[in-house]
Protein backbone atom coordinates (compact mmCIF):
# COMPACT_ATOMS: atom_id res chain seq x y z
CA UNK A 1 0.00 0.00 0.00
CA UNK A 2 2.38 2.11 0.90
CA UNK A 3 4.37 1.80 -2.32
CA UNK A 4 1.40 2.54 -4.36
CA UNK A 5 0.23 5.26 -2.56
CA UNK A 6 4.20 7.07 -2.86
CA UNK A 7 3.88 6.48 -6.53
CA UNK A 8 0.72 8.05 -6.76
CA UNK A 9 1.80 11.35 -4.07
CA UNK A 10 4.68 11.67 -6.56
CA UNK A 11 2.98 11.78 -9.58
CA UNK A 12 1.16 14.49 -7.95
CA UNK A 13 4.01 16.17 -6.59
CA UNK A 14 5.72 15.71 -10.13
CA UNK A 15 3.05 17.65 -12.34
CA UNK A 16 2.13 20.27 -10.02
CA UNK A 17 6.40 20.91 -10.38
CA UNK A 18 5.96 21.14 -14.19
CA UNK A 19 2.70 23.10 -13.75
CA UNK A 20 4.75 25.68 -11.89
CA UNK A 21 7.79 25.56 -13.60
CA UNK A 22 5.97 26.77 -16.97
CA UNK A 23 4.35 29.80 -15.85
CA UNK A 24 5.31 33.06 -16.97
CA UNK A 25 6.93 35.13 -14.52
CA UNK A 26 7.80 38.92 -14.62
CA UNK A 27 11.56 40.57 -13.44
CA UNK A 28 10.86 41.71 -9.89
CA UNK A 29 12.38 45.33 -10.98
CA UNK A 30 9.14 45.48 -12.98
CA UNK A 31 6.76 43.81 -10.63
CA UNK A 32 7.98 46.56 -8.30
CA UNK A 33 7.80 49.76 -10.32
CA UNK A 34 4.03 48.38 -11.03
CA UNK A 35 3.59 47.82 -6.80
CA UNK A 36 5.15 51.28 -6.27
CA UNK A 37 2.73 53.00 -8.86
CA UNK A 38 -0.20 51.63 -7.84
CA UNK A 39 0.39 52.46 -4.45
CA UNK A 40 1.41 56.15 -4.93
CA UNK A 41 -1.73 56.62 -7.34
CA UNK A 42 -4.44 55.59 -4.92
CA UNK A 43 -2.40 57.19 -1.90
CA UNK A 44 -4.68 60.38 -2.31
CA UNK A 45 -7.75 57.72 -1.71
CA UNK A 46 -6.76 56.01 1.25
CA UNK A 47 -7.81 57.94 4.28
CA UNK A 48 -5.55 55.80 6.93
CA UNK A 49 -2.06 57.03 5.24
CA UNK A 50 -3.50 60.69 5.00
CA UNK A 51 -5.49 61.48 7.76
CA UNK A 52 -9.25 62.61 7.51
CA UNK A 53 -10.60 65.88 8.45
CA UNK A 54 -12.38 65.83 12.12
CA UNK A 55 -15.79 67.29 10.39
CA UNK A 56 -16.30 64.10 8.28
CA UNK A 57 -15.42 61.40 10.69
CA UNK A 58 -17.80 59.73 12.33
CA UNK A 59 -15.79 57.95 15.07
CA UNK A 60 -14.78 61.16 16.33
CA UNK A 61 -14.94 61.78 20.26
CA UNK A 62 -18.80 63.05 21.01
CA UNK A 63 -18.45 66.74 21.84
CA UNK A 64 -20.44 67.77 24.80
CA UNK A 65 -23.56 70.41 23.61
CA UNK A 66 -24.75 73.00 26.40
CA UNK A 67 -27.83 75.06 26.28
CA UNK A 68 -26.74 78.87 27.32
CA UNK B 1 4.68 -7.27 -6.46
CA UNK B 2 4.20 -7.17 -2.52
CA UNK B 3 1.15 -6.85 -0.69
CA UNK B 4 1.71 -4.80 2.25
CA UNK B 5 -0.44 -4.66 5.31
CA UNK B 6 -2.99 -1.94 5.60
CA UNK B 7 -5.92 -1.24 8.25
CA UNK B 8 -8.72 -1.58 6.38
CA UNK B 9 -12.07 -0.14 7.38
CA UNK B 10 -14.54 -1.73 5.06
CA UNK B 11 -14.91 -5.20 3.60
CA UNK B 12 -17.31 -6.16 0.20
CA UNK B 13 -16.81 -5.86 -2.83
CA UNK B 14 -14.27 -4.04 -4.90
CA UNK B 15 -15.70 -1.28 -7.17
CA UNK B 16 -13.16 -2.33 -9.61
CA UNK B 17 -12.78 -5.84 -9.49
CA UNK B 18 -15.92 -6.89 -7.68
CA UNK B 19 -14.33 -10.03 -5.39
CA UNK B 20 -14.79 -9.89 -1.99
CA UNK B 21 -11.99 -8.82 0.30
CA UNK B 22 -10.55 -6.23 2.48
CA UNK B 23 -11.25 -2.43 1.02
CA UNK B 24 -8.87 1.06 1.29
CA UNK B 25 -11.07 3.74 1.05
CA UNK B 26 -9.31 6.04 -1.59
CA UNK B 27 -10.75 9.03 -3.85
CA UNK B 28 -10.38 8.65 -7.86
CA UNK B 29 -10.96 12.84 -8.98
CA UNK B 30 -12.44 13.60 -5.73
CA UNK B 31 -14.93 10.77 -5.77
CA UNK B 32 -14.51 8.50 -3.37
CA UNK B 33 -14.16 4.67 -3.78
CA UNK B 34 -13.43 1.65 -2.76
CA UNK B 35 -10.50 -1.11 -4.20
CA UNK B 36 -9.59 -3.92 -2.95
CA UNK B 37 -5.33 -3.58 -2.23
CA UNK B 38 -4.80 -5.49 -5.78
CA UNK B 39 -6.16 -3.07 -7.96
CA UNK B 40 -5.12 0.09 -6.19
CA UNK B 41 -1.52 -1.30 -6.82
CA UNK B 42 -2.56 -2.17 -10.68
CA UNK B 43 -3.92 1.21 -10.70
CA UNK B 44 -0.81 2.77 -9.39
CA UNK B 45 1.15 1.15 -12.12
CA UNK B 46 -1.09 1.57 -15.18
CA UNK B 47 -0.77 6.07 -13.65
CA UNK B 48 3.34 5.59 -14.90
CA UNK B 49 4.05 6.41 -18.11
CA UNK B 50 6.46 4.16 -20.22
CA UNK B 51 10.06 3.78 -17.74
CA UNK B 52 8.72 5.89 -15.00
CA UNK B 53 9.40 3.94 -11.44
CA UNK B 54 9.67 5.97 -7.77
CA UNK B 55 13.16 7.00 -8.29
CA UNK B 56 12.63 8.54 -11.74
CA UNK B 57 9.62 10.47 -10.68
CA UNK B 58 11.99 11.41 -7.66
CA UNK B 59 14.77 12.91 -9.85
CA UNK B 60 12.65 14.54 -11.56
CA UNK B 61 10.98 16.45 -8.95
CA UNK B 62 14.40 17.27 -7.73
CA UNK B 63 15.53 18.75 -10.79
CA UNK B 64 11.60 20.63 -11.61
CA UNK B 65 12.32 22.59 -8.31
CA UNK B 66 15.97 23.28 -8.68
CA UNK B 67 14.66 24.68 -12.05
CA UNK B 68 12.14 26.79 -10.41
CA UNK B 69 14.07 28.38 -7.74
CA UNK B 70 16.72 28.99 -11.09
CA UNK B 71 13.84 30.62 -12.74
CA UNK B 72 13.22 32.49 -9.55
CA UNK B 73 16.41 33.93 -8.99
CA UNK B 74 17.03 35.22 -12.71
CA UNK B 75 14.28 37.55 -12.11
CA UNK B 76 15.78 39.14 -9.07
CA UNK B 77 17.59 42.02 -10.27
CA UNK B 78 17.00 44.54 -7.26
CA UNK B 79 15.10 44.54 -4.09
CA UNK B 80 11.38 46.49 -3.36
CA UNK B 81 12.99 48.20 -0.77
CA UNK B 82 15.62 49.60 -3.61
CA UNK B 83 13.08 50.55 -6.16
CA UNK B 84 10.99 52.44 -3.54
CA UNK B 85 14.41 54.57 -2.08
CA UNK B 86 12.93 57.63 -4.18
CA UNK B 87 9.84 58.07 -3.02
CA UNK B 88 8.74 60.20 -0.05
CA UNK B 89 8.27 58.27 3.25
CA UNK B 90 5.28 58.15 4.88
CA UNK B 91 4.07 61.50 6.86
CA UNK B 92 3.36 60.55 10.21
CA UNK B 93 0.29 58.75 10.85
CA UNK B 94 -2.09 59.92 13.67
CA UNK B 95 -3.83 56.45 13.82
CA UNK B 96 -5.74 56.06 17.45
CA UNK B 97 -8.39 53.96 18.93
CA UNK B 98 -11.75 55.80 18.72
CA UNK B 99 -14.60 52.71 19.50
CA UNK B 100 -13.81 50.06 22.28
CA UNK B 101 -16.62 47.60 21.32
CA UNK B 102 -17.25 45.26 24.77
CA UNK B 103 -19.72 42.47 24.99
CA UNK B 104 -17.85 39.28 24.54
CA UNK B 105 -17.37 36.90 27.16
CA UNK B 106 -14.27 35.52 26.58
CA UNK B 107 -11.53 35.87 23.53
CA UNK B 108 -12.88 37.23 20.12
CA UNK B 109 -11.28 35.24 17.22
CA UNK B 110 -12.63 36.64 14.24
CA UNK B 111 -14.28 39.61 12.75
CA UNK B 112 -15.61 40.83 9.94
CA UNK B 113 -16.72 44.40 8.41
CA UNK B 114 -20.27 44.94 6.16
CA UNK B 115 -19.99 46.82 3.20
CA UNK B 116 -21.61 49.04 4.92
CA UNK B 117 -18.42 50.58 6.41
CA UNK B 118 -19.98 50.47 9.95
CA UNK B 119 -21.57 47.36 11.02
CA UNK B 120 -19.41 44.24 12.01
CA UNK B 121 -19.51 41.01 12.98
CA UNK B 122 -17.52 39.14 15.53
CA UNK B 123 -16.82 35.92 16.93
CA UNK B 124 -15.95 34.47 20.37
CA UNK B 125 -14.73 31.68 22.11
CA UNK B 126 -17.66 31.55 24.35
CA UNK B 127 -19.51 30.34 21.42
CA UNK B 128 -21.36 33.88 20.80
CA UNK B 129 -21.29 35.65 17.34
CA UNK B 130 -22.39 39.71 17.80
CA UNK B 131 -23.24 41.71 15.08
CA UNK B 132 -22.42 45.41 15.78
CA UNK B 133 -23.17 49.00 14.72
CA UNK B 134 -19.72 50.48 15.09
CA UNK B 135 -20.66 54.39 15.31
CA UNK B 136 -23.41 53.87 18.19
CA UNK B 137 -21.30 50.72 19.54
CA UNK B 138 -25.24 49.12 19.36
CA UNK B 139 -25.09 45.14 19.50
CA UNK B 140 -27.54 45.11 16.72
CA UNK B 141 -27.77 40.95 16.89
CA UNK B 142 -25.98 38.14 19.31
CA UNK B 143 -26.28 34.23 17.77
CA UNK B 144 -25.41 31.51 20.32
CA UNK B 145 -23.60 28.90 18.60
CA UNK B 146 -23.73 25.42 19.84
CA UNK B 147 -20.15 25.39 19.77
CA UNK B 148 -17.39 27.20 21.52
CA UNK B 149 -14.17 28.40 19.82
CA UNK B 150 -16.11 29.97 16.99
CA UNK B 151 -13.36 30.61 14.79
CA UNK B 152 -14.42 32.19 11.88
CA UNK B 153 -16.84 34.51 11.02
CA UNK B 154 -18.12 36.53 8.05
CA UNK B 155 -20.14 39.26 6.66
CA UNK B 156 -22.56 38.83 3.76
CA UNK B 157 -22.17 41.32 0.89
CA UNK B 158 -25.35 42.49 0.88
CA UNK B 159 -25.65 42.98 4.82
CA UNK B 160 -28.39 40.86 5.07
CA UNK B 161 -26.77 37.74 6.27
CA UNK B 162 -23.85 36.57 8.47
CA UNK B 163 -21.59 32.88 8.06
CA UNK B 164 -19.29 31.91 11.42
CA UNK B 165 -18.42 28.21 12.36
CA UNK B 166 -15.29 26.42 14.34
CA UNK B 167 -15.38 23.71 16.53
CA UNK B 168 -18.53 22.09 15.19
CA UNK B 169 -16.90 21.84 11.61
CA UNK B 170 -19.51 23.25 10.16
CA UNK B 171 -20.02 26.70 8.32
CA UNK B 172 -23.63 28.01 8.98
CA UNK B 173 -25.56 31.26 7.61
CA UNK B 174 -28.18 33.28 9.81
CA UNK B 175 -30.03 35.41 7.88
CA UNK B 176 -30.19 39.07 9.39
CA UNK B 177 -33.58 40.09 10.19
CA UNK B 178 -34.55 43.74 11.09
CA UNK B 179 -36.89 41.99 13.94
CA UNK B 180 -35.23 42.17 16.63
CA UNK B 181 -36.92 40.10 18.85
CA UNK B 182 -36.71 37.09 15.98
CA UNK B 183 -34.80 34.00 17.25
CA UNK B 184 -31.75 34.17 14.56
CA UNK B 185 -30.70 30.79 15.92
CA UNK B 186 -33.81 29.09 14.81
CA UNK B 187 -33.62 30.06 10.99
CA UNK B 188 -29.41 28.59 10.66
CA UNK B 189 -28.39 26.92 7.77
CA UNK B 190 -25.69 24.63 7.52
CA UNK B 191 -23.61 25.02 4.36
CA UNK B 192 -19.90 23.65 4.70
CA UNK B 193 -19.36 19.89 6.17
CA UNK B 194 -15.51 19.96 6.95
CA UNK B 195 -13.76 16.89 8.76
CA UNK B 196 -11.68 18.91 11.03
CA UNK B 197 -12.16 22.66 12.53
CA UNK B 198 -12.98 25.31 10.68
CA UNK B 199 -10.26 28.35 10.45
CA UNK B 200 -11.50 30.32 7.96
CA UNK B 201 -15.05 31.63 5.76
CA UNK B 202 -15.69 34.13 3.57
CA UNK B 203 -18.22 35.28 0.71
CA UNK B 204 -17.32 35.69 -2.49
CA UNK B 205 -18.93 38.19 -4.92
CA UNK B 206 -22.06 37.53 -3.96
CA UNK B 207 -24.24 36.03 -0.95
CA UNK B 208 -24.24 32.70 -2.79
CA UNK B 209 -21.00 30.96 -2.61
CA UNK B 210 -18.80 30.95 0.74
CA UNK B 211 -15.37 29.75 0.77
CA UNK B 212 -14.10 27.84 3.82
CA UNK B 213 -10.84 27.01 5.06
CA UNK B 214 -10.41 24.12 7.61
CA UNK B 215 -8.16 22.66 10.00
CA UNK B 216 -8.12 19.13 7.79
CA UNK B 217 -5.59 20.75 4.90
CA UNK B 218 -8.46 21.49 2.46
CA UNK B 219 -10.50 24.59 1.14
CA UNK B 220 -13.78 24.51 0.10
CA UNK B 221 -16.20 26.48 -2.50
CA UNK B 222 -19.80 25.97 -1.12
CA UNK B 223 -23.29 26.89 -3.09
CA UNK B 224 -25.28 28.27 0.25
CA UNK B 225 -28.53 27.66 -0.92
CA UNK B 226 -28.56 23.97 -1.53
CA UNK B 227 -25.20 23.07 0.75
CA UNK B 228 -23.02 21.49 -1.84
CA UNK B 229 -19.97 21.16 -2.38
CA UNK B 230 -18.82 23.03 -5.75
CA UNK B 231 -15.03 22.36 -6.06
CA UNK B 232 -12.72 21.44 -3.13
CA UNK B 233 -8.98 22.26 -3.09
CA UNK B 234 -6.41 19.99 -2.07
CA UNK B 235 -2.67 20.58 -1.80
CA UNK B 236 -1.73 21.75 1.60
CA UNK B 237 -0.55 18.80 3.71
CA UNK B 238 -1.49 20.18 6.84
CA UNK B 239 -4.29 22.19 8.72
CA UNK B 240 -5.26 25.59 6.55
CA UNK B 241 -5.51 28.82 8.77
CA UNK B 242 -6.38 31.51 6.98
CA UNK B 243 -7.66 32.54 3.10
CA UNK B 244 -8.48 35.77 1.62
CA UNK B 245 -9.79 36.42 -2.05
CA UNK B 246 -8.19 37.84 -4.82
CA UNK B 247 -9.60 41.72 -4.95
CA UNK B 248 -10.82 42.16 -8.39
CA UNK B 249 -14.33 41.63 -9.02
CA UNK B 250 -14.06 39.44 -11.91
CA UNK B 251 -10.80 37.75 -10.38
CA UNK B 252 -10.98 33.69 -9.96
CA UNK B 253 -8.20 33.29 -7.27
CA UNK B 254 -7.32 33.40 -3.70
CA UNK B 255 -4.75 32.49 -1.38
CA UNK B 256 -4.48 30.36 1.49
CA UNK B 257 -1.99 30.01 4.14
CA UNK B 258 -1.33 26.80 6.39
CA UNK B 259 0.56 25.23 9.31
CA UNK B 260 3.16 23.94 5.92
CA UNK B 261 4.28 26.71 5.89
CA UNK B 262 2.93 27.50 2.06
CA UNK B 263 1.06 30.38 1.09
CA UNK B 264 -1.07 28.36 -2.09
CA UNK B 265 -2.75 30.44 -4.78
CA UNK B 266 -5.69 28.64 -6.25
CA UNK B 267 -7.89 28.94 -9.17
CA UNK B 268 -11.75 29.12 -8.07
CA UNK B 269 -13.11 27.48 -11.30
CA UNK B 270 -10.39 24.24 -11.91
CA UNK B 271 -9.29 23.75 -8.41
CA UNK B 272 -5.74 24.00 -9.21
CA UNK B 273 -3.02 24.93 -6.98
CA UNK B 274 -1.71 27.61 -9.53
CA UNK B 275 1.31 29.12 -7.47
CA UNK B 276 2.80 28.57 -4.04
CA UNK B 277 5.60 30.17 -1.90
CA UNK B 278 7.12 28.79 0.87
CA UNK B 279 10.25 30.95 2.42
CA UNK B 280 8.31 31.07 6.18
CA UNK B 281 10.63 29.67 8.40
CA UNK B 282 9.12 28.01 11.60
CA UNK B 283 6.71 30.18 13.60
CA UNK B 284 5.29 33.35 11.57
CA UNK B 285 6.81 36.32 13.24
CA UNK B 286 7.58 38.74 10.19
CA UNK B 287 5.40 39.47 7.38
CA UNK B 288 6.75 38.45 3.98
CA UNK B 289 5.00 39.95 0.52
CA UNK B 290 5.20 37.67 -2.33
CA UNK B 291 4.31 39.04 -6.07
CA UNK B 292 2.62 36.77 -7.82
CA UNK B 293 4.10 37.65 -11.30
CA UNK B 294 7.28 37.86 -10.71
CA UNK B 295 6.49 34.98 -8.52
CA UNK B 296 8.74 34.93 -5.85
CA UNK B 297 9.32 36.93 -2.42
CA UNK B 298 9.87 40.55 -2.56
CA UNK B 299 10.12 42.15 0.81
CA UNK B 300 10.05 40.60 4.32
CA UNK B 301 8.79 42.89 7.32
CA UNK B 302 10.56 42.11 10.46
CA UNK B 303 12.55 44.06 13.46
CA UNK B 304 14.71 42.36 15.85
CA UNK B 305 13.14 43.52 18.82
CA UNK B 306 9.90 41.65 17.38
CA UNK B 307 9.27 38.63 18.43
CA UNK B 308 6.10 37.16 18.95
CA UNK B 309 3.98 35.90 15.96
CA UNK B 310 1.87 37.95 13.95
CA UNK B 311 -1.72 36.25 13.97
CA UNK B 312 -3.04 38.25 10.99
CA UNK B 313 -2.84 41.17 8.62
CA UNK B 314 -4.15 42.91 6.32
CA UNK B 315 -3.32 46.41 3.60
CA UNK B 316 -4.93 49.39 3.45
CA UNK B 317 -7.00 51.00 0.89
CA UNK B 318 -3.98 52.10 -1.10
CA UNK B 319 -1.87 49.17 -0.28
CA UNK B 320 0.76 51.47 0.89
CA UNK B 321 0.34 50.18 4.61
CA UNK B 322 0.05 47.20 6.00
CA UNK B 323 -1.34 46.29 9.30
CA UNK B 324 0.05 43.43 11.55
CA UNK B 325 -1.88 42.05 14.53
CA UNK B 326 0.93 40.50 17.11
CA UNK B 327 0.87 38.35 19.71
CA UNK B 328 2.27 40.69 22.00
CA UNK B 329 -0.46 42.83 22.14
CA UNK B 330 0.15 45.36 19.78
CA UNK B 331 -0.54 46.27 15.80
CA UNK B 332 2.53 46.82 14.13
CA UNK B 333 1.93 49.20 11.06
CA UNK B 334 4.62 48.65 8.44
CA UNK B 335 5.81 50.73 5.10
CA UNK B 336 4.63 48.13 2.36
CA UNK B 337 7.40 49.53 -0.21
CA UNK B 338 10.09 51.28 1.86
CA UNK B 339 9.97 47.66 4.36
CA UNK B 340 10.08 49.82 7.65
CA UNK B 341 8.13 50.40 10.45
CA UNK B 342 6.02 53.27 10.52
CA UNK B 343 4.15 53.39 13.62
CA UNK B 344 2.32 51.15 17.16
CA UNK B 345 -1.04 51.15 17.55
CA UNK B 346 -1.04 50.15 21.67
CA UNK B 347 -4.43 49.31 23.92
CA UNK B 348 -5.62 45.74 23.71
CA UNK B 349 -4.45 43.87 26.92
CA UNK B 350 -4.05 40.72 25.03
CA UNK B 351 -3.47 38.92 21.51
CA UNK B 352 -4.84 40.48 19.07
CA UNK B 353 -6.14 37.94 16.81
CA UNK B 354 -7.92 39.06 13.66
CA UNK B 355 -7.14 43.10 11.92
CA UNK B 356 -8.96 43.84 9.42
CA UNK B 357 -9.67 47.58 7.23
CA UNK B 358 -12.77 48.55 6.94
CA UNK B 359 -14.26 48.62 2.94
CA UNK B 360 -13.98 52.50 2.43
CA UNK B 361 -10.71 52.16 3.79
CA UNK B 362 -11.10 54.75 6.43
CA UNK B 363 -10.96 52.11 9.96
CA UNK B 364 -9.14 49.47 10.78
CA UNK B 365 -10.50 46.86 13.87
CA UNK B 366 -8.69 44.64 15.38
CA UNK B 367 -10.03 42.03 17.52
CA UNK B 368 -8.19 40.27 20.29
CA UNK B 369 -8.08 37.30 23.28
CA UNK B 370 -9.04 40.54 25.99
CA UNK B 371 -12.58 40.35 24.51
CA UNK B 372 -12.69 43.74 23.25
CA UNK B 373 -12.91 44.26 19.35
CA UNK B 374 -10.82 48.08 18.39
CA UNK B 375 -11.64 50.81 15.99
CA UNK B 376 -9.27 53.15 15.25
CA UNK B 377 -9.16 55.62 12.75
CA UNK B 378 -6.53 58.36 11.19
CA UNK B 379 -6.80 62.51 12.16
CA UNK B 380 -6.21 64.85 9.71
CA UNK B 381 -5.34 67.41 12.47
CA UNK B 382 -4.88 66.23 15.59
CA UNK B 383 -4.39 69.74 17.06
CA UNK B 384 -7.83 71.01 16.45
CA UNK B 385 -9.11 68.60 18.31
CA UNK B 386 -7.41 69.57 21.54
CA UNK B 387 -9.03 73.13 20.76
CA UNK B 388 -12.60 71.49 20.97
CA UNK B 389 -12.40 69.98 24.20
CA UNK B 390 -10.60 73.16 25.74
CA UNK B 391 -13.74 75.22 24.83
Amino acid sequence: MSGSSNIIAMKKVVQQLRLEASINRVKVSQAAADLQQFCLQNAHQDPLLTGMSSSTNPFRPQKVCSFL
Amino acid sequence: MCDQTFMAITFGPCDNCSTTSPLMNIYIKNEPTNYCSFCVEMMACQGLLKGETLASLKNESESLKKKLEEERAKLHDVELHQVAEKIEVVSALSIKTRRVLKGHGNKVLCMDWCKDKRRLVSSSQDGKVIVWDGFTLNKEHAVPMPCTWVMACAYAPSGCAIACGGLDNKCSVYPLSLDKNENLAAKKKSVAMHTNYLSGCTFTNSDMQILTSSGDGTCALWDVESGQLLQSFHGHTADVLSLDLAPSETGNTFVSGGCDKKANVWDMRSGQNVQSFETHESDINCCRLYDLRADREVAVYQKDSIIFGVSSLDFSLSGRLLFGGYNDYTINIWDVLKGNRVSMLFGHENRVSTVKVSPDGTSVCSASWDNTLRVSRALGMPWLLVLYSLT
